[in-house]
């Protein structure tokens, strides 16, 4: 188990022995430092990850035009995933060998994260990963800035037991993220007693949605929980439109489209449909919409912010904090300061989990609006702890093996 | 032939050049210097090797094989499923099929991948084998031209849907990942780069030695003619459809055995590096470093990438334009290629240099001399 030594590594107190790859915890020349910004800048995935990237850009200006971190500016060095998981692999691998950066932000589909996973282990590098996931993964050279599953999901399932929409259909396209949400809402119905009516997927990319539009009309249930990524998305809520579903009829819950999807799909086949994330552009309080005039200003009136955007922008944030709490750029000391920061930001007040890596983060279920953002109608009150392996739901039990279990283990353990 | 066509006229000059091209091979880890640059030009080392295996069958042997990425991809998914192995303790599941699936123990499909050599074996002869079929499958029903082209094309989507739907065998989309460990190795350790590329190099220099040999064999010489005039090599007595099939199964082994090389120096293995648009590409290195000569289809991989890799991280938007450009540009100016373009130019100012001193010019034959009208 080639984690669970490098977890071991890592636990192992303070000497420097364990890093593998030498010295490559941040480069520090003169009064700039070098961190790494990875997003997909073509490709399919582009249409979303050129906002992140905006985003993490934007707050790296900001820092800088406030005297930067410890004193010296960040140096943004700015590369293109192409959509591709192999080339995130290559291009982290560039970033913490060659150019030697502090840090990366980046990524967005699991995919990419799995690719740079092993690379920031074995590299001793450090990701911020600005994109709600799956869940099941800590990986100590990570930290995960936008929704684990019990900060997402989870929420959007209670919120449609408490309102009664009970029989559901799942929907998703064909690869890890949809197939394991979709395991782990089997095992949250078996519990609550929700019904599942049906669970079908399509490939990344097909926009051939009549069969399933069909099998999901002719399955009669209440709400549809869309898993669904790109361009299905578009295809499947027209002909769903189409065929003269309004969400009275068929409600549905999507956790991969926020503002920036939005206009994408059409405000009009979206109306009065549900979404779940931590963040809207209408989220209140001063710091978002300080944040909100920022991203606007920089980028285009039109320009909406969205809950990953404000992830990638927040990532920036709290790496300096950890750093400047840390007094160094090494990764180890930076990634043990980071722990059980707070900070003030446009989603509200967020606190890093102690150990495990994740944020804490407000759930929020959110309603499709005319002007194409989105209204919150359900919040979960208080910020709710990050908790990738669900350990603390007992209809979850057996979810979590293996490297996922091993790797919530050791945070555990390091929690004493 | 030429003397960029090694072995024609002069072997020894053939050989100097290969040895040339060796020592410069060996030597450029210590001129790149960054690990990041070591483990580019590894990858780009086992793209030129499909890309000598597919200049074999299509360049020689006239088969426009538009989906190497099945056979890239199977020798790649076949070192993979070992490396997956290699970070887990014997007998037990690799990670992701101990998240995304029910299986209590190693399915069957995967038993033999815990060896080494046996990965190995697949990743060449696995390919070679499923060439073998397809080859005969069509040859003997002589399909050829654009029809071979696309069905090949549609065995490599056919690949990646395959490994995309089963996600509990093959990891799905997001591919087999985590080789943290690579055959006793810390992959990330500063070493390790070296150590593929040089893996890589003699893996290329291995493929380019045994394309050169066939090329210039008896069979070499079949193969050219059977692309120029299949018919009159049957009237000949020979069997085109057999000296086809034995062509694409090369070219097959030589991407298996690229793939093999490969899924280390990636660290991942994922079905969109095998899908019909990097099987596309594949085509397009040949096109552009030049078809029908060995080192053309070397530097065509290699120039290619390169491009690719300076202008995406550059200018991301304008890399698929550039990359359309640079097809069309090539085929329509020059169609020899890059190497093509070198030769007539080196042929020019040979003859340039040969009748300034009175000498007899040098004849030159274009690439694809119909070797079959002399027959």
């Amino acid at each position: 188990m080639a984690a669970g030594l490098i977890l071991g590594a890592c636990g192992g107190g303070d000497d420097d022995a364990a890093t593998p790859a030498g010295d490559v915890s941040g480069e520090v020349t003169g009064d700039t430092v070098k961190v790494g910004v990875l997003q997909s800048l073509s490709g399919t995935m582009s249409i979303s990850e050129v906002a992140v990237k905006n985003s993490e850009l934007l707050a790296i200006k900001e820092i800088n035009a406030a005297g930067g971190v410890l004193g010296k500016k960040i140096k943004p060095i700015v590369e293109d995933g192409e959509s591709k998981p192999e080339v995130f692999a290559q291009k982290i691998e560039k970033l913490i060998t060659s150019d030697k950066v502090a840090v990366v932000f980046g990524g967005w589909t699991s995919a990419s994260r799995k690719a740079m996973k092993p690379v920031v282990e074995g590299a001793n590098g450090l990701l911020f990963y600005p994109v709600q996931y799956e869940g099941l993964e800590v990986s100590p050279n990570i930290f995960y800035t936008g929704a684990t599953t019990n900060q997402q999901i989870v929420p959007a399932l209670d919120y449609m037991k408490e309102q009664g929409l009970t029989r559901v259909y799942l929907v998703g396209s064909d690869y890890v993220f949809p197939r394991t949400a979709n395991k782990e809402i089997k095992a949250y119905a078996k519990a609550n007693g929700l019904e599942i009516l049906g669970e079908d997927y399509l490939q990344l990319g097909d926009t051939n949605v009549q069969g399933i539009v069909q099998k999901v009309l002719a399955a009669k249930p209440q709400v549809v929980f869309n898993t669904l990524n790109g361009d299905s998305n578009v295809s499947f809520f027209k002909e769903l439109k189409a065929k003269g579903n309004t969400p009275d009829k068929i409600q549905t819950v999507s956790v991969s489209i926020a503002e920036e999807e939005v206009g994408g799909v059409g405000v009009d086949n979206l109306l009065g449909h549900l979404v779940a994330w931590n963040y809207y552009q209408t989220t209140g309080g001063e710091k978002n919409a300080k944040f909100v005039e920022a991203f606007k200003a920089e980028y285009g009136a039109e320009k909406n912010t969205a809950d990953p955007i404000e992830a990638g922008y927040n990532s920036v944030y709290i790496w300096k904090a950890a750093v400047e709490k840390a007094g160094s750029f090494d990764v180890k000391k930076v990634t043990a300061a980071a722990g059980g920061l707070e900070l003030d930001t446009p989603e509200g007040l967020l606190t890093v989990h102690p150990t495990n890596h994740h944020v804490f983060k407000t759930a929020r279920i959110g309603k499709i609006n005319a002007q194409g953002l989105i209204d919150e109608v359900w919040n979960s009150g208080k910020p709710v702890a990050p908790d990738p392996c669900l350990d603390t739901y007992t209809w979850a039990a057996g979810l979590a093996t293996g490297e996922a279990r091993a790797e919530c283990d050791a945070a555990a353990k390091a929690a004493g | 032939m030429s003397i960029l066509v090694p072995g024609t006229d002069n072997p020894w000059k053939a050989r100097i050049a290969f040895l040339a091209f060796a020592g410069g091979l060996l030597a450029l880890p210590g001129l790149l210097g960054s690990p990041g640059d070591v483990r580019q030009w590894a990858e780009w080392l086992c793209y030129a090797m499909v890309a000598v295996g597919l200049d074999v069958a299509w360049g020689y042997g006239g088969m426009l094989a538009l989906g190497q990425g099945l056979f890239f991809g199977l020798g790649a998914y076949a070192m993979g499923m070992h490396l997956s192995l290699e970070q887990v303790p014997d007998g037990s599941l690799p990670s992701f099929m101990s998240l995304y699936s029910d299986y209590t123990e190693l399915p069957a499909l995967w038993r033999p991948f815990q060896s080494f050599w046996a990965s190995a074996a697949v990743a060449v002869l696995l390919p070679m084998v499923i060439a073998g079929l397809l080859g005969l499958l069509v040859f003997k029903r002589r399909i050829r031209g654009p029809f071979f082209a696309i069905l090949t094309q549609a065995t490599a989507v056919i690949f990646a849907l395959v490994l995309i739907g089963n996600l509990k065998l093959t990891a799905g989309f997001n591919g087999l990942t985590g080789f943290t460990t690579i055959f006793g190795r810390n992959k990330y350790a500063p070493g390790t780069n070296r150590w593929l590329f040089q893996i890589a190099a003699v893996g290329l220099l291995v493929v380019l030695a045994v394309a050169m040999k066939v090329v210039r064999s008896r069979y070499g010489k079949l193969l050219v003619a059977t692309r120029d005039s299949e018919d009159r090599v049957r009237f000949l007595g020979y069997d085109p459809a057999l000296v086809k099939t034995v062509g694409f199964m090369i070219a097959a082994g030589m991407a298996g055995l690229a793939g093999a090389v490969a899924a280390p120096v990636f660290g991942i293995v994922s079905p969109g590096q095998f899908d019909y648009l990097p099987s596309i590409l594949m085509v397009c290195w040949v096109a552009v470093g030049g078809r029908g000569t060995l080192w053309g289809a070397v530097l065509g991989a290699l120039v290619v990438n390169w491009i690719r890799v300076t202008v995406s991280s550059s200018r991301p938007d304008d890399w698929l334009y550039l990359q359309g450009l640079l097809f069309v540009v090539v085929l329509a100016f020059m169609p020899g290629g890059v190497a093509g373009a070198l030769r007539s130019w080196w042929a020019w100012l040979a003859s340039a240099v040969a009748g300034r001193l009175g000498t007899r010019r040098t004849a030159m034959a274009p690439a694809v001399e119909p070797l079959g009208e002399t027959a």
